[in-house]
């Protein structure tokens, strides 16, 4: 197994929960939340 | 048939405050903050998640450079880890096309102009999820989810036609845009029939997202090079078109085992990187 190969998803998914945190602790969430409690008009297609 | 059932369990799991396809009211619940793997519109009246391709859209601001950490952070996660598992067995929309494709009428495969149709979605992630939200941020201050507006019909189907249905005051506000919407819609219903998830192959961003990490994903397809004779028949089962035992985890591969389950010399399994000796086109041409 090719040493790039074993280590690249590990490290991916590592820089994956490193940017969840950073988001979560940069107050994103609830910018989601608000987004995503509205109906979204654009999504169904009257914005 | 598992693959099947996790697949309509998914969708239930997504959607499952199925009061709201009664009332016509959408979740508006914590769990919202939570973006869920697949292509679900958080605007479905059953929706209990968000969906990562509308939250991305929203959270880009370009006067501030800011895209959302978090939803970039779940979508690297996801893909690092299943890759396009999660369109094959955790996609909703997926699943609609699938069951659409099994009515019976002619099957179009292996056609060379989707061979180019496969990078337009790359395309349309790259100038309708990340280019206009991002230049009409820059330009009016606020963000507009492209994607969502102009082409999803996921949105359309899951969300759009349902909270019409029921609810009276959003009728009188139906115009041009969600005609357009209808008519994409229709048409990836009906190309469906005909064609294997073009909707997934073609156009989906999340597709193309998780298309990038399908050859370093944790999980994918594994090819047993002593096992395998070049038999071809796995290439003539993939609805895809691709060619599993010479590129097993090609960016269109969205697992759906077909291949797996038509090889005669069970060469084919879904493995982890880390079971064993990970397949490449390179160890399968050395068998030769």
């Amino acid at each position: 197994m090719s040493r790039v190969r074993s280590v690249l998803p590990i490290a991916l998914s590592c820089l994956g929960v490193v940017l969840i945190a950073a988001g979560i602790l940069g107050g994103e969430l609830p910018m989601i939340l608000r987004k995503a409690i509205f109906i979204c008009l654009e999504c169904i297609g009257i914005g | 048939m598992v693959r099947r059932i996790i697949q309509a369990l998914t969708a239930l799991l997504y959607n499952i405050h199925l009061k709201g396809f009664i009332t016509g009211r959408i979740y508006q619940g914590s769990l919202k903050k939570v973006c869920v793997p697949g292509l679900n519109c958080y605007s479905c009246p059953g929706a209990v998640g968000s969906c990562p391709i509308g939250s991305l859209q929203s959270s880009i601001n370009a006067v501030k450079y800011k895209v959302s950490l978090y939803v970039a952070g779940l979508l690297i996660l996801f893909g690092s880890i299943l890759g396009r598992f999660i369109c094959g067995w955790a996609c909703p929309f997926g699943l609609v096309q699938e069951v659409l494709h099994k009515i019976p009428s002619p099957k179009l495969r292996k056609k060379p102009v989707f061979g180019v149709l496969k990078y337009g979605k790359y395309v349309i992630l790259a100038v309708f999820v990340l280019l206009l939200p991002a230049l009409y941020s820059l330009q009016k201050g606020v963000t507009i989810p492209a994607f969502c507006k102009y082409i999803c019909p996921a949105g359309t189907l899951e969300a759009g036609i349902p909270l019409i249905a029921l609810n009276e005051s959003l009728r009188y506000t139906i115009g041009w845009l969600f005609y357009w919407k209808m008519l994409l819609l229709t048409a990836m219903v009906l190309s469906a029939v005909f064609i294997y998830r073009p909707f997934c192959r073609f156009v989906c961003p999340l597709g193309a997202i998780y298309a990038m990490f399908n050859s370093t994903a944790i999980f994918g397809l594994k090819v047993d090079s002593a096992k395998c004779t070049h038999c071809g028949i796995c290439t003539g089962a993939c609805k895809v078109d691709i060619h599993p035992f010479e590129t097993p985890n090609d960016p269109e591969c969205v697992r759906c085992g077909d291949c797996i389950k038509a090889c005669p010399h069970s060469a084919l399994k879904f493995s982890s990187v880390y079971t064993g000796t990970p397949c490449t086109s390179r160890n399968v041409t050395q068998s030769k």
